[in-house]
């Protein structure tokens, strides 16, 4: 195990300019970041092909530490520039990493968009129930009741299952994992990398130093080991009344089928698009009709 | 598209000629959302850019397409937009990005009239000044207008050379009256055509600075997947492409995103001049304006009145020379605008001859007409 850290480190982080990391000690996200790199290795792909994309807020900065093609972009538009990239260069490996309001607040639209669309990217979203970069305001993923800094008398709104709200919209992959349950995250992140088609990993983090805080919830540990108290396999879950799983966390495979990836089939129509021009213009050419493209 | 491209005369509607342009000058991502008066682009490039092994796609909004189009060109693909003023606000954000990225991408802005949803099948020319100033913090940009097809299709390929060389987002202003204008124009020869390609680095990877300072103030630009992994962010950064904290990083990193512009005036600041010898009086027009702007000074020279006109090809960086030595010439300067005035503004600023300006305006969602402007320019 420690062999295999100091792999990770020595290939995949930047050793230049980039260190020391802005997250607070405890931080879920360098366990997801962990993750992530494990799930690069293990699928041994070449670091110039492997895109990461991100939008703003703590989950933001992770890019910036790791040695691929690195993209920080807008808050909650990370996916449209994945999109792009992913559009204008299908051979990449495109992965973003997103928070909880990047994601589902600022970038509903485009998460949202981009199950439906279906295209080949895989999106990490590092769920802390906060906007804990800018304070601990209240989030999309806020449970109700909350104390935040937007919402000192107790959190009105209700929470989105950012999961099931991926599956709904038409994501080939879905899992979600807690980051008490790193060996599980290494698995689903590869399995999410290596899925052909628009696969969403939810990991449920921790913001100690927001939302804990706030809470009440305890420092880093008590609220990891809280995960694992309130983590239900999908397998136990599907058997459970919905008054049980009140509270719980369900971890695993959510969704996992195959559809066509429109990506993919744009290609397909685009290239019957060039062969019938090409067709055409040779019909012409033979037919001594001079064009102009 | 093949080498037997050849001159030729068609009929085009103004977005469509912009198309043409696109596709000569190497375009082959585009990313929109349909809007009035500007969706005639997206149909005929949806047809075109897989036609070409090119790629189209329409996303959930305008802000998303322009996400995708700085993603596009940063793997390596000439990428445009089109859109009109409500698109064109959602655009600003990311318009941003390009900008301190310095992502090479065009967005056209067929203009409608505002504020808001506006006069979508009307023409303005309200966003000029949203062109220069939309996107938030001190940043360059450059804004060509077109006034016709054929400069539907020139100026778009000039934009996308200008976009290319200097690393910066070009906008192209053109509006509902020049959109959808059909008239004949004059495709030239392919082979005939400059083309302009971003500058790759000719270092090898591991010497790679994505943002070095260089003597054009521009750096070279390697696309993603070959080999030169880097970091971009939005975030102002240092030579490597990592956020900095430093005053004097900053203050560089800032200077010279504007200087790479200041140093190719030359050639970015374009405008036309047409009786502009002897005139005394004169416009300055831009856009569909600067053709009844023509028709005006024609018709004043007939009755013996020594008109001009100054036509602004590039809004901005405003072309302060060119105004400034007609500003000199002449004793009375008509500024017919679609808006309250929005170029007049720059060129009072620049008006130290104290020469009449004469402002015009027009916000009824029509043409200014040639007797308006000819009007001015009689008692002037």
């Amino acid at each position: 195990m420690l062999e295999k850290a100091e792999i990770i480190r020595q290939e995949y982080l930047r050793h230049d300019k980039s260190f020391p990391h802005v997250w607070c000690p405890g931080c879920g996200n360098g366990i997801v970041m962990g993750a992530l790199l494990r799930a690069i290795h293990t699928l041994q792909l070449e670091k110039d092909e492997v895109v990461l994309a991100s939008g703003i807020g703590c989950s933001g900065r992770m890019p910036t530490y790791v040695d691929f093609n690195t993209i920080h972009t807008t808050h909650g538009r990370a996916l449209t520039f994945a999109t792009g990239i992913k559009l204008a260069k299908p051979e990449l490996s495109v992965i973003t990493v997103m928070g909880d309001g990047d994601s589902t607040a600022i970038g509903g639209n485009h998460f949202i968009h981009a199950a439906r669309r279906n295209i080949n990217i895989t999106a990490i979203i590092i769920n802390n129930s906060t906007y804990g970069m800018t304070g601990g305001q209240y989030s999309p993923t806020t449970p109700y009741g909350s104390k935040s800094t937007t919402s000192v008398y107790g959190h009105v709104e209700h929470a989105f299952s950012i999961a099931e709200l991926a599956v709904t919209a038409g994501a080939s992959f879905v899992g979600r994992g807690t980051v008490y349950h790193a060996n599980q995250l290494d698995h689903l992140m590869a399995k999410a990398v290596k899925k052909r088609g628009f696969a969403v990993v939810e990991v449920i983090s921790n913001c100690h130093v927001q939302h804990g805080r706030r809470n009440k919830l305890g420092n880093a540990v008590t609220m990891i080991n809280d995960f694992k108290e309130r983590a239900v396999p999908i397998q136990k879950a599907v058997k459970m009344a919905p008054e049980e799983l009140e509270g719980k966390i369900t971890i695993g495979v959510l969704a996992d089928v195959e559809k066509p990836i429109s990506s993919e089939e744009y290609r397909r129509v685009a290239k019957s698009a060039e062969l019938k021009a090409e067709q055409i213009a040779k019909d012409k050419d033979k037919n001594g009709v001079k064009r102009y493209e | 598209m093949t080498s037997d491209a050849q001159e030729k005369r068609v009929l085009l509607q103004g977005n469509e000629a912009i198309v043409h342009g696109a596709m000569a000058a190497g375009c082959r991502f585009f990313a929109g959302y349909p809007i009035t008066p500007a969706s005639e682009i997206s149909e005929i490039l949806s047809v075109k850019l897989p036609e070409a092994g090119g790629t189209f796609v329409q996303m959930e909004d305008e802000i998303a397409s322009m996400g995708a189009v700085i993603g596009a060109s940063l793997a390596g693909v000439k990428s445009m937009t089109a859109t009109s003023g409500p698109g064109f606000s959602l655009m600003q954000e990311n318009l941003g990005y390009a900008c301190v990225t310095e992502v090479p991408c065009v967005i056209v802005n067929v203009m409608r009239g505002g504020p808001s949803t506006g006069l979508p099948t009307n023409p303005a020319q309200g966003d000029v000044q949203m062109a220069r100033w939309g996107t938030h913090g001190d940043h360059p940009i450059v804004v060509l207008a077109v006034s016709s097809v054929s400069d539907s299709y020139t100026l778009t390929i000039r934009a996308f050379n200008f976009s290319e060389k200097y690393r910066v987002p070009v906008i192209i202003l053109s509006d509902e009256v020049v959109a959808h204008t059909r008239e004949s124009v004059i495709l030239p020869d392919m082979d005939k055509i400059r083309i302009v390609d971003r500058v790759m680095p000719s270092v090898p990877p591991e010497w790679y600075k994505p943002y070095a300072f260089n003597n054009r103030s521009v750096p070279d630009m390697a696309p993603m997947g070959e080999g030169y992994r880097h970091h971009v962010t939005g975030l102002i950064h240092d030579e490597k492409g990592f956020p900095t904290q430093n005053p004097q990083e900053i203050e560089q990193f800032n200077i010279r995103l504007h200087d790479k512009i200041t140093k190719g005036f030359k050639e970015l600041l374009i405008t036309k001049s047409f009786h502009m010898d002897d005139a005394e009086v004169f416009v300055i027009a831009y856009g569909s304006v600067a053709r009844s702007a023509l028709r005006a000074v024609r018709d004043a020279r007939e009755e013996g009145i020594k008109a001009g006109l100054l036509q602004l090809v590039t809004l901005f960086p405003f072309p302060r020379k060119a105004v400034d030595t007609a500003l000199r010439q002449c004793r009375a300067v008509v500024v017919p605008e679609m808006n309250m005035g929005q170029m007049s503004r720059e060129v009072a600023r620049v008006n130290q001859a104290g020469c009449r300006l004469i402002k015009h305006r027009r916000i009824d969602g029509q043409l200014i007409t040639p007797d308006e402007i000819f009007k001015h320019l009689i008692k002037a």
